[in-house]
């Protein structure tokens, strides 16, 4: 196995005396397609934050690329929301060429000229590659929800993040435009060699996408003090091309009620 | 029988249904005032509409020999710079504060009481104090529009930025955006349509503290124009100066309202979400 591209070692978090993630410990090799899932509560979100940024450890480290990750978010982590995720007053276009803005304008926050024509250029493929081309120039309002995390998806990769962070990207998609989505995510993630963390409610969806698929939940459980243990990841599955179906312990892991319940 | 919340008026008894309580309004007015003329042909209080359209003449297109101006002209001129530069610093101000408040975290922890503890102090109450620190010249009636609505625009539009979704700051920061890149490219473009919204709400607020100071101390303006004729009962110019007033600010309201849809139109449209 090569360097892994993100490593936890041994990670906690905690607001006040609730242990949310506990000795959390991982490796996620470069090029890899990682579904989390685990029951409500189980710190899923949680350990995405830690990942994007928004939070950080309480305690332990976590490495990109061997060096410490910042504690905030930035451009070598993408991410792609459930909603929200696209800017409501920028055109489809405007909203992948705003991170080719960012990187090349640091006081205007906008390219001008040549350097904005080459920008539209590339950000023209990115939506091409998504199935977007014929919107280029519409606001995301007018975008059906599956358009819209086509777009949000073209948005995050035209930065080349290190990594893409996916949270419940398509939970809140009609069936069909899912399967779609998939479609569209797995050729990305083959084309462009992605290192992919996705979380997901959907079991199914974990198993069917990810080339390992990890699930979060406490180790232990204290009926009394349910929120002194925290959870870390328990099952950790490398898929190969076979075993594509979720194994019965996972399966009671998702249908199971919050932890905290 | 339907209940009465589905019933829904169609287009054109929409029309009728909004026109009859004006057209009902004036009638009233109208049999009233020639009911009290019958008895007494020099009434003041509800004059026809003849009395106020000869007023309207004498006010806005004869010029006043003392003065050299036409009144009308002169009074809605003082008071629109007046309100405009009043609404221009409250924007300016409003942008800035608004912006700041609600995208740092320090700056709303430190400045936020103090907005919050000068927005409940009721404006017409200090204007003495403006009278005495500021002169009764121009600047204290434009000092009273803009203590009068900046605290609640600066309030309103904090929070409305503010209520960004955390999603899209996070987004701009993973696309490599700044603290002055996500204002100047996410909060500010955001901000702006809601700007005018409060703008607009303000318009109100703000006619009515330019009046009240004018009222008080003032040598020309629309409001000091009404307090100058109610001493002799002139109901005839009181009637058609608020309905110019009205007028005035009906068309500020449209015009604002355009520039948001024609500038902003992303802001204006409802699609599949």
């Amino acid at each position: 196995m090569s360097d892994p591209i993100l490593s936890l070692r041994d990670v906690w978090v905690e607001y006040g005396d609730k242990i949310v993630l506990q000795k959390v410990s991982l490796d996620i090799a470069p090029g890899s397609f990682v579904s989390i899932v685990g029951p409500s509560g189980a710190g899923k979100s949680t350990f995405l934050r830690l990942i994007i940024g928004q939070e950080a450890p309480t305690r332990g480290h976590i490495l990109l690329d061997g060096a410490p990750l910042a504690p905030e978010p930035g451009p070598e982590r993408g991410v792609v929301f459930q909603r929200y995720s696209v800017f409501p007053h920028l055109t489809a276009i405007d909203n992948v060429a705003f991170g080719l803005d960012c990187a090349g304008s640091m006081f205007l926050g906008r390219l001008y000229g040549r350097r904005r024509k080459a920008a539209l250029e590339e950000a023209g493929h990115m939506l091409e590659k998504v199935g977007l081309a014929h919107s280029r120039d519409v606001y995301p309002a007018q975008l059906s929800g599956g358009m819209q995390q086509r777009l949000a998806i073209a948005q995050a990769l035209v930065r080349k993040p290190r990594i893409l962070l996916l949270d419940e990207p398509f939970g809140a998609l009609d069936p069909g435009i899912r399967l779609d989505m998939h479609g569209l995510i797995d050729e990305l993630w083959r084309e462009h060699g992605l290192t992919i963390l996705m979380v997901t409610h959907d079991i199914k969806e974990a198993f069917k996408l990810g080339d390992r698929v990890l699930a979060f939940d406490k180790r232990r459980h204290d009926p009394h003090a349910p929120h002194r243990f925290g959870s870390s990841a328990v099952y950790d599955f490398p898929l190969t091309g076979k075993s594509r179906r979720p194994p019965a312990e996972i399966l009671a892991l998702a249908s199971r009620e919050p932890a905290a319940a | 029988m339907r209940r009465l919340v589905n019933i829904r008026p169609g287009p054109g008894s929409r029309v009728f249904l909004g026109a009859a309580p004006l057209a009902l309004a004036a009638l009233a007015y109208l049999v009233a005032s020639a009911a009290r003329h019958a008895e007494n042909p020099s009434d003041k209080l509800l004059p026809p509409l003849s009395a106020m359209w000869a007023a309207w003449r004498r006010m806005a297109m004869e010029v006043d020999p003392v003065t050299g101006a036409i009144p009308l002209v002169a009074d809605t001129l003082a008071s629109l710079a007046r309100l405009g530069l009043g609404l221009g610093i409250s924007t300016g101000a409003t942008l800035v504060l608004g912006l700041v408040l609600g995208l740092l975290p320090i700056v709303r922890a430190s400045l936020g009481p103090l907005v919050a503890a000068i927005a409940v102090i009721p404006p017409i109450a200090i204007l003495p104090v403006l009278f005495i620190a500021l002169g009764l010249g121009e600047t204290s009636k434009v000092a009273l529009i803009v203590l009068g609505i900046t605290p609640f625009m600066v309030r309103d539009l904090a929070s409305q930025v503010s209520a960004i979704p955390e999603e899209q700051r996070v987004k701009a920061q993973t696309l490599g955006a700044s603290t002055w890149q996500i204002a100047l490219r996410l909060a500010l473009p955001q901000a702006m349509p809601k700007l005018i919204k409060g703008l607009r709400l303000s318009l109100g607020p703000a006619w009515v503290f330019l009046i009240a100071a004018e009222a008080i101390a003032s040598d020309v303006g629309l409001g000091y124009r009404i307090f100058l004729v109610r001493r002799y009962l002139a109901m005839d110019v009181i009637l058609p100066y608020v309905a110019w007033i009205s007028l005035l600010a009906v068309m500020m309201d449209l015009t604002l309202a355009w520039i948001s849809r024609r500038f902003f139109p992303w802001d204006h449209k409802k699609g599949a979400e």
